[in-house]
């Protein structure tokens, strides 16, 4: 077989393989070895001074059995609650500015930059504006409504919308643009047919732009889910030791504290499995569902 | 008709100005409170103009912790990702759009398949590999994964690829004695170079922004880069309520990033809506 295959021919192959050989040895070096390893580790005990100690299910037993790791799940599904909400305002701003307006690009600007800005420059600020004495926002509040505004980041009970609230601040730029874009492809005759037929501007939204956007929506909400499962710096800057009764850790933070603070590394790693399962389930999930509501054309 | 489409553009007008404010307020807020003296940070009601401006507090985060190292140590990381990162992938995307190779798609799909595996789940083993290395404390476990070249990027440049550049090209430059190489170099990359352009800007925001690797990696404060030196601000060089002098340092770290942006807007937001609702 491989006489018949003409000269030329090989050569483009040989060429061809060269030239995705460094993301092909990258992904077996920093990816494929890594997970692999990963996956050993999480059924060891291991503290990188010591020799590693074979365990069987133990990381597994103790992680199932620990109040943290619940917490810190917990608090990472309750986050959630930032995608949906994002995604209402980002698509409601989109529309907004998919028209002719004069200087419509600034509001365009104005709201992306939060989204370019360093998370960890923003989790600072926002340490500040939701400071419980002296902090602007409970000065709005008070100026406003007369009452004394909640101990954002100090209340076991305020840690997560205020996490919930920054994320929608630095977010719902990002997904507009999608938006955006995502309306800028709806034929306008689909909305000119609509009107001939009498559709109030409800029905068009409802009938027309809404399921026309669905494979935005579906990008949106899958990047969102990935996204909040894997937030660290904002817990990490906000929410010392996992804030108050552990209410601001997430699993990555949890993660990042048993591997680097403890040095228990095979049993983060058994965490950070159960985490990429999680999000591999959830995603599928996702992928599943999507076939009988995302429209594609 | 005309009367009520003026309304809406109005009420329009009016949501999208309250909205900026909501965006553009906290950023307000940060730079005045880095312009007040310790003093006026806590003056109720609070003043949104300082009296007396300040920029002492710029002055002393500068002096207390070495941000210079911080942007250095950050600029290396960016400039070695991206120049070797961005060449590497568009090579990849090249061979994966336009040669025809065996196991082509089930490589290419293997690749893809990366981008969900969280971060989380590879740090520990890559963080182990690296200190056997004895490479903790240095900028190389930042940089050299990233010269791999980046799926989202090799699958971003392959879509620019397959629509941008006609095979008859390829094949003229085959016929007048091209390599594979050169060819690659010289018809390819020219035409790719918007997209190239798209993707550093939105790699630079990436590797600039990036918080976990650094953290976990770098420890003398000389050797981290400006998020690291950033985030440990409070612990290491100022105290708690010195909120002048944290929000100095916010500002700081967020200059480069928005002037980077706005000359590189069009790229940031254009390569985002592409990578959308292509991805």
């Amino acid at each position: 077989m491989k006489n018949k295959t003409p000269g030329y021919r090989r050569k483009e192959i040989i060429w061809s393989l060269l030239f995705i050989a460094p993301p092909i040895l990258g992904f077996l070096i920093f990816s494929l070895t890594p997970l692999i390893t990963s996956f050993g580790l999480s059924f060891m005990s291991w503290d990188m001074f010591t020799p590693a100690k074979f365990t069987g299910t133990e990381n597994f037993q103790y992680m199932f059995a620990d109040e943290k790791f619940y917490k810190s799940l917990f608090n990472t599904v309750f986050l959630l609650l930032g995608v949906p909400i994002g995604m209402m305002i980002s698509m409601m701003l989109a529309i907004l500015m998919n028209r002719s307006l004069k200087g419509i690009s600034i509001f365009r600007t104005i709201y992306y930059i939060p989204v370019i800005s360093p998370i960890i420059a923003v989790s600072l600020l926002w340490q500040w504006l939701l400071n419980f004495d002296y902090g602007i926002i409970n000065e709005f509040i008070w100026n406003i409504f007369g009452i004394q505004g909640p101990n954002w980041l100090g209340d076991s009970n305020w840690v997560k919308p205020s996490f919930i609230i920054m994320g929608l601040w630095g977010g719902v730029g990002g997904n507009m643009v999608l938006y955006l874009a995502g309306l800028q492809g709806i034929p306008s005759s689909y909305y000119e047919a609509a009107q001939v037929d009498g559709a109030s501007r409800w029905h068009q939204f409802k009938h027309i732009t809404l399921p026309l956007l669905s494979p935005i929506h579906f990008y949106v909400v899958v990047m969102g889910v990935i996204g909040t499962f894997q937030s660290f710096s904002q817990m990490y800057i906000l929410a010392a030791d996992g804030g108050p009764e552990y209410s601001g850790a997430t699993i990555v933070y949890y993660i990042f504290q048993e591997a680097f603070k403890y040095f228990n590394m095979g049993y983060a790693s058994a965490v950070a499995w159960v985490l990429g399962i999680l999000i591999f389930i959830l995603t599928l999930f996702q992928f599943r569902i999507s076939k009988r509501w995302v429209y594609q054309d | 008709m005309v009367k009520q489409r003026r309304l809406i553009n109005l009420i329009v007008y009016i949501v999208l100005i309250a909205g900026s404010f909501i965006m553009l307020g906290p950023l307000a807020w940060t730079l005045s409170t880095s312009l007040k003296s310790q003093k006026h940070v806590f003056d109720i009601p609070p003043q949104w103009v300082p009296d007396p401006i300040t920029w002492l507090n710029y002055k002393d985060v500068w002096n207390k912790a070495p941000l210079l190292f911080g942007f250095m140590n950050s600029a290396i990381v960016v400039v070695s990702v991206l120049s070797v990162g961005l060449f590497v992938a568009a090579m990849a995307a090249y061979s994966f759009s336009k040669f025809d190779f065996p196991f082509k798609e089930g490589i290419f799909l293997a690749l893809l398949g990366t981008m969900m595996i969280p971060y989380s789940v590879v740090m520990i083993p890559q963080y182990i590999g690296f200190s056997e290395l004895g490479w903790v404390d240095t900028l190389l476990p930042l940089i050299i994964p990233g010269m791999f070249g980046n799926i989202v990027t090799i699958f971003f440049f392959r879509q620019f690829m397959q629509g941008s550049i006609p095979n008859d090209l390829i094949d003229a430059a085959k016929i007048d004695g091209c390599g594979y190489f050169r060819t690659f170099s010289t018809v390819a990359l020219p035409i790719i170079k918007p997209a190239i352009a798209a993707q550093a800007a939105l790699g630079f925001m990436g590797i600039w922004n990036d918080f976990l690797g650094p953290l976990i990696y770098l420890h003398t404060p000389e050797r981290q880069t400006i998020q690291v030196l950033i985030a440990s601000m409070q612990s290491n060089y100022i105290s708690t309520s010195n909120y002048p002098s944290l929000m100095a340092a916010s500002i700081i770290a967020l200059l480069p990033v928005v002037i980077v942006f706005f000359f590189a807007q069009r790229y940031f937001i254009e390569s985002l809506a592409i990578t959308g609702i292509k991805g």
